[in-house]
């Protein structure tokens, strides 16, 4: 028998050994437990929940838009898409067979589904279709037993239902640019896909507003992405809704009356500055840029030579020819250069130097005052008055009545017109001012330019006492995200004494409703609702020499590019103001017969409309006290 | 003599029958092992979101049949394991090499071999057959003769062999714990110590010549261990989750199939090498102790037994075989916690895995049998002492 003691006794010994050294390492495994799990294990749960939360931004839906008795202009409609979770059916080419049974797929559709299927996780819904018709998704809920991994998913898309009628006021939603990004970095919204911003119109203007504030929604995700559950969600704040001042049965009255010519109508409230029609024709239907354009589309609507794209109550420059006699008039009689009762002979042309400029009136109008002149529309009395005012003194009063500066109406891509001074010319032509060009200022021909919403406003400003009204389409005032009640009417003055604005209005009040007045034949015959208006014929060309000569001084004598604008301001009632309107028909003619009959409609139905608007309050009231 | 009213049959140890021996079985460490295996069950239940497919039910089924084996390996005469530890370390080498010719590739190395009825992970075989082997060469050793280097070489080679063809897989974390387990054997027969230093020494030295050898993603788990932060999306997305479920669970855990990092799939392999990840996040640090506990309890067990024995092969045995254990769940843990590097060793009687369970239970057979051997005196070449 060999000696097992000692290898037992050292056995015993070196088992110790290594039992204390297996100790030891336990000790730092438990070291190690403790470090991670009570040091650290607040980074650790923190680290955890984020990789297991992932959070969701919810595009919150944009505020509508609406007119003045409540019609929907801008709303939101549900586009049905159809989705295919390529993981939940037996195959893609299996689904898309069946689904093709149901609905119209092109192999365009096809090839696209198989292209992001490849690119995407199995469980990421591919969209197959989307603007389905309620007849496609029906049909495709009826069959959804036959159609696995097919679902119907629903988004927003903006719709109008007017189409044509506000395009250019609403304008039109489109998704961000990279310059709108840039311009937001802190709006998370914008990145968000099928995110649409405003681009145009009032739908631009007041875009943080109607664009509300997103929600999110927290849910939990596994380590490849999928969403296993939803675990908190917040709504976000929905868009304001935004009411207009319009009034869409006259803007659509104003449409018809105007359809098929290059033409501008705008009517508005003389004392709130509210816009209850502002049309331009023709127009552009803005889901045609939701669903997007064609190139052929986008090109008829740029070469045609109406312009469509443009809004030409605001953007479009014309001359205002006549119409702009009521500045001239108040810009002498301000400037003390005449009086009311100022008279000046016409004898159907005046001499400056080598130069004569005629009057409308071959024969001239003999002896005239200030009130006739309007009525009468003479030339000459106005190139007397220009010339005794000066340019800058007319250009002063074109200031004070919202001319040469743009209205400052809430949409984008206003014009801000000319009304020129001698300081102006220097600056922008190196020249010096001729005494000619005042008196062609006079009566609205040279340089000056003006839009139909500024005549519309230097109209109310003449008719309202002389008040720096302002115009304005959303009826309360939005700053921002923020809405708050417009206050009401508190125009700053315009400094015309009262005598000079009734001697004005006293000839705007002859021009339509006394013999011999320039629109005679448009009067408003019912008393109440008498108007009060200024013709402006203006020329775009210059009638040469030697085409009076031969006696081509009509119109219609030219091609229609070359015919002249007409235009018509007025306002009523003569007695008690209340609205303003301006129509300027581009190469129309003259303005008594292409301009007046629609400003006289336009009048009549609006104040038809107030009558009965007050009519009702009236009645309720004897009911309810 | 006072052993003998032990026994019924009123024989000595050496010559027990099998009544007796089944009185002799330690209960203790049977319920042991049932209580860890049970913690296996419950969260392989939860890694499968609670259901006993595809994961738990088989667990059991093969605890079931790892028990039958423990019992019958511990109920076989311990001088047929000494007798036969040659033979069986042969079979294991030879299938070492028959993996290296025809095995199955998994997870990019090859491991498995299939036997028809059953796939085979040789490496875990060997895992047993060289503690049989070099407690067998050991248990005839005096003092005298471990002292010359000489003798040693034999069991280094017995070592180097099947070290070689595991590496040759590659399966790095295998070579190590078969390294460290025989270490453990060649510490306990007696070798002095200045000799480990040496061979420590020299296996330093040839590190950087091992780095060259290394394939790599084994490079990959090396710079990740040291830097896990290094690529948390790539290799160290393993480790880094690991981290964040663990911690996340914090002391008290996230509770039973709660746990958010496993139930995600954030953490990888859940159901086999990350198993304690899983559990630690869901019963938090107490959870983690408990079973650490219980993995303690065990290899004291097999330290005591190891130390009861009469037997020099016997203890040898027991120790290597505890030491082999310890190393599992020491590894495994580590690397989980981020102390080591990932190596694809699995959390003994816990981790989803036929062969590991097979191979403890394998294990514990010989560790319950060196228990009912304990008495039983062994002459220097296998034959009873006369």
């Amino acid at each position: 028998m060999y000696n097992d003691n000692d290898r037992a006794k050292l056995f015993t010994r070196r088992a110790l050994l290594l039992g204390g050294g297996q100790v030891a390492l336990v000790g730092t495994l438990v070291a190690r437990m403790y470090y991670l799990q009570v040091v650290e294990a607040a980074k650790y749960r923190l680290q955890s929940d984020s990789n297991r939360i992932s959070t969701q931004l919810l595009a919150p839906p944009r505020g509508l838009i609406f007119d003045r008795n409540g019609t929907a202009l801008a709303v939101n409609r549900h586009n049905y898409r159809v989705l295919l979770i390529p993981e939940q059916a037996p195959s893609i080419d299996y689904a898309l067979d069946q689904l093709s049974h149901v609905i119209l797929l092109t192999d365009a559709d096809r090839e696209r589904v198989h292209r992001d299927a490849r690119r995407h996780r199995p469980f990421v819904p591919i969209t197959v279709r989307d603007n389905l018709s309620w007849e496609d998704v029906a049909r495709i809920e009826v069959n959804s037993l036959d159609l696995p991994g097919v679902t119907i998913d629903v988004g927003q898309s903006r719709y109008y239902p007017l189409g044509k009628l506000g395009g250019h006021i609403l304008g039109y939603v489109a998704a961000p640019t990279a310059a709108d990004l840039r311009a937001e970095p802190n709006d998370p919204l914008l990145e968000l896909p099928g995110f649409r911003i405003g681009v145009a119109g009032v739908e631009k203007v007041y875009d943080l507003a109607l664009r509300g504030k997103g929600g999110k929604k927290e849910v939990e995700v596994n380590a490849l992405g999928r969403v296993v559950r939803e675990l908190d969600r917040q709504d976000g704040i929905p868009g304001i809704n935004l009411n207009l001042t319009l009034d869409m049965r006259l803007q659509e009255y104003a449409a018809q009356r105007l359809a098929g010519q290059s033409a501008a109508a705008v009517v508005m409230d003389i004392h709130s500055g509210d816009v209850i029609v502002m049309a331009s024709t023709p127009s552009f239907d803005p889901n045609d840029f939701n669903r997007g354009l064609t190139n052929a589309e986008w090109k008829n609507l740029t070469d045609d030579p109406l312009a469509p794209l443009i809004d030409k109550a605001i953007a479009g420059q014309f001359a205002p020819g006549s119409t702009f006699k009521l500045n001239t008039a108040l810009a002498g009689l301000e400037s003390g250069a005449i009086t009311p009762q100022t008279k000046f002979f016409c004898p159907g042309y005046m001499q400056l130097g080598n130069m004569v400029f005629h009057c409308w009136k071959r024969g001239g109008h003999g002896l005239i005052d200030m009130p006739s002149a309007i009525q009468q529309s003479c030339d000459v009395y106005f190139y007397h008055t220009a010339q005794r005012t000066g340019i800058d003194r007319i250009h002063d009063m074109g200031m004070r009545l919202g001319l040469d500066h743009p209205t400052g109406i809430d949409l984008p891509n206003e014009m801000p017109g000319l009304v020129p001074t001698r300081a102006w010319k220097r600056r922008t032509l190196h020249q010096p001012w001729h005494p000619g060009e005042t008196l062609i200022a006079g009566i609205g021909q040279g340089y000056i330019l003006v839009t139909p919403l500024q005549l519309a406003v230097m109209v109310s400003r003449i008719a309202n006492g002389g008040f720096a009204v302002k115009p304005h389409l959303a009826r309360d005032l939005i700053k921002g995200a923020t809405v708050s009640p417009r206050p009401p009417p508190d125009w700053p003055s315009c400094n015309i004494a009262d005598d000079h604005l009734a001697a004005v209005r006293k000839g705007m009040y002859e021009v339509v409703n006394k013999p011999g007045g320039t629109a005679y034949y448009e009067r408003i015959l019912d008393p109440s609702m008498a108007m009060c208006g200024k013709t402006g014929t203006a020329q775009v060309r210059r009638i040469t020499r030697r085409e009076r000569e031969l006696g081509l001084t009509s119109d219609a004598d030219f091609p229609w590019k070359y015919r002249d604008n007409a235009l018509f301001v007025a306002y009523a009632p003569a007695d008690a103001p209340r609205f303003a309107a301006v129509v300027v028909v581009q190469h129309g003619g003259e303005g008594a017969s292409a301009s007046a009959p629609v400003v006289r409609d336009l009048l009549i139905e609006v104040q038809k409309r107030a009558q009965a608007l007050a009519e009702g309050e009236r009645r309720t009231q004897t009911w309810t006290g | 003599m006072a052993f003998r009213s032990r026994y019924s049959s009123a024989l000595n140890p050496n010559e027990m029958t099998w009544r007796d021996k089944v009185w002799q079985i330690n209960w203790g460490l049977i319920t042991l092992i049932t209580a860890v295996a049970a913690i296996g069950f419950l969260t392989l239940y939860s890694a499968a979101q609670g259901s006993i497919h595809p994961w738990a039910l088989k667990q059991m089924i093969r605890f079931g049949v790892g028990l039958g084996v423990l019992l019958v390996v511990a109920l076989i005469d311990i001088r047929f394991w000494l007798r036969q530890a040659y033979p069986i370390y042969g079979i294991a080498l030879l299938l070492l090499v028959a993996v290296l010719i025809r095995g199955t590739i998994g997870l990019g190395a090859q491991r498995w071999i299939s036997l028809g009825f059953i796939q085979l992970q040789p490496s875990e075989v060997m895992k047993v057959g060289l503690v049989l082997a070099l407690a067998r060469y050991f248990h005839g050793a005096t003092i005298q003769e471990i002292g010359k280097p000489l003798f040693l070489v034999p069991p280094l080679i017995m070592v180097g062999l099947p070290v070689a063809l595991v590496l040759k897989q590659p399966d790095l974390g295998t070579a190590m714990m078969l390294v460290m387990a025989a270490g453990a054997i060649f510490f306990m027969a007696g070798v002095r110590l200045w000799k480990f230093a040496v061979v420590i020494v020299l296996g330093l030295a040839c590190l950087p010549v091992a780095w060259h050898f290394l394939h790599g993603y084994q490079r990959e788990r090396l710079v990740v261990f040291l830097n896990p932060g290094a690529d948390p999306l790539g290799a160290g997305y393993h480790i880094l989750q690991s981290k964040i479920a663990l911690g996340s669970g914090g002391l008290f855990g996230k509770g039973y199939m709660m746990g958010t990092q496993s139930r995600l799939d954030f953490l990888p392999e859940k159901q086999t090498d990350f198993i304690f990840t899983m559990f630690g996040e869901e019963w938090g640090m107490i959870g983690g102790l408990v079973l650490l506990t219980l993995y303690v309890l065990l290899v004291t067990y097999g330290f005591a037994i190891a130390l009861r024995c009469r037997s020099h092969f016997g203890r040898l045995m027991a120790l290597g075989v505890t030491t082999t254990f310890f190393l599992y769940f020491f590894i495994n843990v580590a690397m989980v916690m981020g102390l080591v590097p990932v190596v694809g060793v699995p959390l003994p009687l816990v981790s989803y895995g036929g062969t590991a369970m097979l191979t403890v239970l394998f294990g514990f057979g010989l560790i319950m049998n060196a228990y009912v051997h304990r008495d039983v005196v062994i002459g220097r070449r296998g034959a009873n002492e006369e």
